[in-house]
């Protein structure tokens, strides 16, 4: 077994508290928000202990430090996952970075419909009725919510890949469904609820065989596994901040350099112009076309302290030792009657996000049980509830890990849920 | 744990009463709990006019946990055959015993108008289950609302 030194847990504060009552915490939901190291806490602080000024205006020495330590942490953030900073843009989080793509096309279709003057390439977001956009019926609702309006909005047609019965996607039609008509195909690396890792090249080499343009939402994935953006064949990436270590408030979005160079902007206003005259503005080249007003920066500079923080303990032994967890989780909770994984039941092409329901109990009861223990999971639909539909659960109980989780906090979540299901009597 | 799940919990959730939907009835409401998915079905039956109405039936398909279907039980105990205005003060009492932890200016329980959905108190220690507590409550208001609206029972 691969596993990190647990010793790494003393750069997270948070992890030393008690819970109701004085018990150890035991947080299993990383999946929902990671802790954060000191290093991370203190790189925000100190910003605005030493540095802090507008960035991108002004010409005072505080206004070229932050800009300075602004344009640092998204080279960053950028290279942590193989891209180049010019291509990666500061969001509030990966919902933000998902609709800043949807909103695109939104708003050029709109354009559009009465002539109004498109920039030179936007005219590739464009949808037209018969025009389709797919999505998979995995999506975290920050994936597919925003898909779902795209239509509504310009006449093209959602489609979906389904869900085999195994928590992996069926494949079996993927070309009656990514078709010539498709414009867009936005789908999930891994999954927050059923934690299957997808099959990006097969679903992207299709999506560019018909000219549909790619978004993977990485939320997921980036905290957990070595991502390397430029070699995944996408268009766009999007990841959060708060899931990788960093702070909440900031989320990123990369985009192929290219397609970035034609996307029109989503929020306008002040610093994503290049021109503006009464009548009419020019927008300024990426990323700050995509970062109108102030934006995070003691956030983004808190992510950059956090990539780098990943970079020191390896990702590659972070996924290994995030494996050896979900191995012991899958075969823990296959030992216990009356527990149920949703999700894929082996290891293999699979992350930590581990699903479960138990007979005759609600998760929130099973929750409540485990917050009792001091064991900290999600319960509910996890943001999905299409896949709750597919799989016939009102909801289920979540466990995720991350690098600062260790053996005994499987061994915590069994005994929890052996206690529910004796307290309620269902065993 | 045992102030939050009480005995008549528990005793509700195994055994409900009052589950399942029947005819007559003068509305009936489709209320979730978009956080967990909780989900209940309501009907509600009055008799007679105006102020002097009385809950005949209430009637209800739900899924959810424990602390949700032992409180949709529990109100259906409390609410039939009340008038329709006794049982909107439960309803306020219930509501507010549900706000007692959050809500400072909350007096005493009110355990002559609660009788066993008092056991709920417990609930409002933990905020992320007042909503549980209060989804079937919240659907009979709102049954009873429309009803009234369109003129009172039949």
């Amino acid at each position: 077994m691969t596993l990190l030194d647990p010793g790494l847990r003393a750069d997270f504060p948070i992890l030393a508290r008690t819970v109701r009552g004085g018990k150890p915490l035991v947080y299993l939901d990383s999946a929902a928000t990671s802790q954060k190291p000191q290093v991370v806490l203190d790189a925000e602080r100190e910003f605005y202990e030493t540095v802090n000024a507008a960035v991108h205006r002004g010409a005072h020495f505080l206004a070229e430090q932050a800009t300075d330590a602004f344009e640092t942490a998204r080279a960053t953030v950028a290279a942590f996952v193989g891209g180049r900073a010019e291509d990666l843009v500061f969001t509030r989080n990966a919902t933000e970075s998902v609709n800043l793509v949807s909103h695109a096309f939104s708003s050029a279709t709109a354009k559009a419909a009465h002539g109004a003057p498109l920039a030179p390439g936007a005219d590739r977001f464009v949808l037209r009725p018969g025009d389709e956009v797919v999505v998979t019926e995995m999506e975290h609702h920050a994936n597919l919510v925003p898909w779902q309006e795209v239509c509504d909005k310009t006449g093209a047609t959602l489609r979906w890949i389904p869900l085999a019965d195994d928590g992996r996607l069926d494949l079996s039609d993927l070309d009656g469904i990514i078709t010539e008509r498709a414009r867009v195909v936005a789908f999930v690396h891994q999954s927050n609820i059923l934690g299957t890792v997808n099959p990006i090249d097969i679903i992207a080499a299709r999506a560019r065989e018909v000219g549909a343009l790619t978004v993977l939402d990485a939320c997921q994935s980036v905290p957990h596994m070595p991502v390397d953006v430029t070699s995944l064949g996408v268009d766009f990436v999007a990841f959060s901040g708060h899931k990788m270590l960093g702070p909440t408030g900031v989320g990123c979005l990369w985009g192929r350099t290219e397609v970035l160079a034609d996307l029109p902007p989503f929020l306008t206003g002040g610093s994503m112009i290049s021109t503006v005259t009464m009548e009419r503005s020019t927008f300024a080249d990426p990323p700050q076309r995509f970062e109108a007003g102030t934006p995070n920066v003691a956030q983004a500079i808190g992510l950059a302290a956090a990539t780098q923080y990943l970079d020191k303990v390896g990702m590659p032994a972070i996924a290994a030792h995030e494996h050896a967890l979900t191995e012991l989780a899958l075969a823990a909770l296959a030992d216990l009657p009356g527990v149920h994984v949703v999700g894929p039941t082996q290891a293999t092409a699979r992350g930590s996000a581990v699903s479960f329901v138990v007979d005759g109990l609600h998760p929130h009861d099973v929750g409540q049980v485990l917050d009792d223990e001091g064991v900290a999971v999600r319960v509910g639909h996890h943001c999905a509830w299409p896949v709750c539909r597919r799989y016939g659960v009102p909801a289920t109980t979540r466990a995720s890990f991350a690098l600062y989780n260790q053996p005994d906090e499987i061994d915590a979540l069994v005994t929890g849920i052996r206690r529910a299901q004796v307290f309620f009597g269902v065993l | 744990m045992d102030a939050l799940y009480q005995e008549i919990i528990l005793d509700h959730y195994r055994n409900p009463v009052g589950r399942g939907l029947r005819e007559p009835f003068e509305a009936e409401v489709h209320h979730v709990n978009p956080t967990c998915g909780d989900e209940i079905t309501l009907r509600v039956h009055l008799e007679g006019a105006g102020g002097s109405a009385t809950v005949a039936d209430i009637s209800y398909d739900n899924q959810g946990c424990s602390i949700s279907q032992a409180s949709a039980s529990v109100m259906y105990e409390q609410l039939v055959h009340q008038p329709v205005d006794e049982a909107m003060a439960v309803l306020d009492a219930f509501v507010a015993l549900m706000q007692s932890a959050t809500d400072a200016g909350a007096g005493e329980p009110d355990e002559d108008l609660l009788g066993d959905a008092l056991a709920f108190a417990g609930v409002a220690q933990y905020p992320a289950r007042v909503k549980c507590a209060l989804l079937a409550w919240m659907a009979w208001k709102d049954a009873v609302t429309q009803v009234l609206s369109h003129g009172g029972a039949r």
